[in-house]
């Protein structure tokens, strides 16, 4: 069995990064395995306007490697690889990365969440070609051509703004007939001449033969079908949480969010095992939120290790050495 | 390490990628695309572990857009493979290096 560590934080978006400074600057040593999407979801955005402490704003992977630096000023190790299984039924808890295993007295998991998908056959087909849920990456393809995003919050807003830089028109299209957005994103959109807004409409099919070309449509409302033609179409229409590592092994809700039992703690269904960011926030979802309770996490299970370290020794006194470890 | 992964510019590429012996894998990237920074230390691993069974090549859109065009690239990262100067095999999106050796098995066994 590899040498025990004592805390292994899964993820490195706002929360893993967060929790990993406050756990290195503990002296926990701490194991980041940031991903292969290390960054997360604010490494594939622009401006990050909302963020406090950066008046002009700053860019969202920009962001990210400065929180990255300060984790590793304080001496974070990183391993840039996704995790493959994890054991929380046993401790230490066992986390596998290919065929490295890793042991750790506490663990905490700021997975995040990952963009969803409409779910349609010819969405996935046309994956790529067309299709895309990343407008920073692939806005630059669509320079003087029609797309759509389809999406009602804060992300598809923000990227049917980015999109005007390159496209003729982009057009929102909605299940609903307002925006959640916040207001000020809303007010930027509704003042943009190149975006438009389709209400109440659902994308039944992307049709194209080599890309995209045409989007079918249903209004939700009356029924009626209609046809849309876009070279482009940029999913935005929410995120999914990251946790089917944990399947069995923690609890989780309905729609797969981690579940954190006790009011205002990190604290997991395992003890030792704390959750942060939007692994387990459907309501915020922000940077900042998820910095906050990646913090909460690395402070949580630092005294978490304290409190084990002093019952076992004082147990130890008592007893011979280890006799206290099956409980 | 850079040795292992050649660049290929809309003026090399046929020459390049058509003239190998070995599958070539064409990175189609761009400087403003977080995740093909992510896939970058995974494709310079498997250019080392794999040398000699498949190439890796890397083209940056920006900079080259007619060969993104001419294989209708339209979202990055895309890998392409070609064999004999013909595109064989696509993949669409960061993936991890456990992923990318599953979906290259075919080439690299």
């Amino acid at each position: 069995m590899p040498e025990t560590r004592e805390l292994v934080i899964v993820g490195s978006g706002p929360a893993g990064l967060t929790a990993a400074v406050y756990a290195a600057r503990a002296n926990l040593h701490p194991v980041v395995i940031e991903g292969i999407a290390a960054g997360g979801q604010l490494m594939l955005t622009t401006d990050v306007e909302n963020y406090p402490g950066f008046p002009d704003g700053i860019l969202g992977p920009e962001l990210m490697t400065k929180f990255r630096e300060q984790a590793g000023r304080f001496g974070a190790e990183f391993v840039t690889a996704d995790v493959d299984r994890v054991d929380f039924g046993e401790r230490p808890f066992g986390i596998w990365v290919g065929d490295t295993e890793y042991r750790a007295k506490a663990v905490i998991i700021s997975t995040g969440a990952s963009a969803r998908m409409l779910g349609l056959e010819s969405e996935q087909r046309l994956l790529g070609k067309g299709v895309s849920t990343c407008a920073t990456c692939d806005g630059f393809f669509y320079r003087d051509k029609p797309i759509a995003v389809v999406g009602g919050g804060d992300s598809a807003v923000e990227e049917a703004i980015f999109l005007t830089k390159f496209a003729t028109s982009v057009t929102v299209l909605h299940r609903r007939d307002e925006l959640r957005a916040s207001k000020i994103m809303q007010e930027r959109a509704f003042a943009n001449p190149k975006i438009e807004f389709r209400w109440n409409s659902v994308v039944e099919e992307v049709a194209g033969n080599g890309s995209v070309e045409t989007l079918k449509l249903r209004d939700t409302v009356t029924g009626e079908t209609s046809e849309l033609e876009v070279d482009g179409l940029f999913v935005a229409i929410g995120h999914d949480p990251n946790t089917q590592l944990f399947v069995d092994q923690l609890d989780m809700d309905a729609n797969g969010y981690l579940v954190l039992p006790h009011a205002g703690s990190t604290r997991t269904s395992v003890e030792g095992v704390f959750a942060a960011g939007d692994v387990a926030d459907h309501v915020y979802r922000q940077a900042v939120t998820a910095a906050g309770t990646g913090c909460m996490a690395a402070i949580e299970a630092e005294r978490w290790l304290e409190a084990k370290a002093h019952a076992e020794g004082a147990h130890a006194g008592a007893q011979p050495e280890g006799a206290g470890r099956s409980g | 390490m850079a040795d292992d992964i050649q660049t290929v510019s809309d003026a090399t590429f046929d020459e390049t990628v058509g003239g190998a012996e070995t599958p070539v894998l064409v990175d189609f990237w761009a400087e403003w695309c977080g995740p093909c920074k992510m896939i970058a230390p995974a494709l310079e691993e498997i250019a080392v572990e794999h040398r000699g069974r498949i190439a890796i090549a890397k083209l940056n859109v920006d900079h080259n857009p007619d060969t993104a065009r001419r294989y209708d690239v339209m979202s990055i990262p895309t890998l392409l493979v070609f064999k004999g100067g013909e595109p064989v095999k696509r993949l669409v999106g960061a993936k991890g290096k456990g992923q990318l050796l599953q979906d290259l098995a075919e080439f690299i066994a």
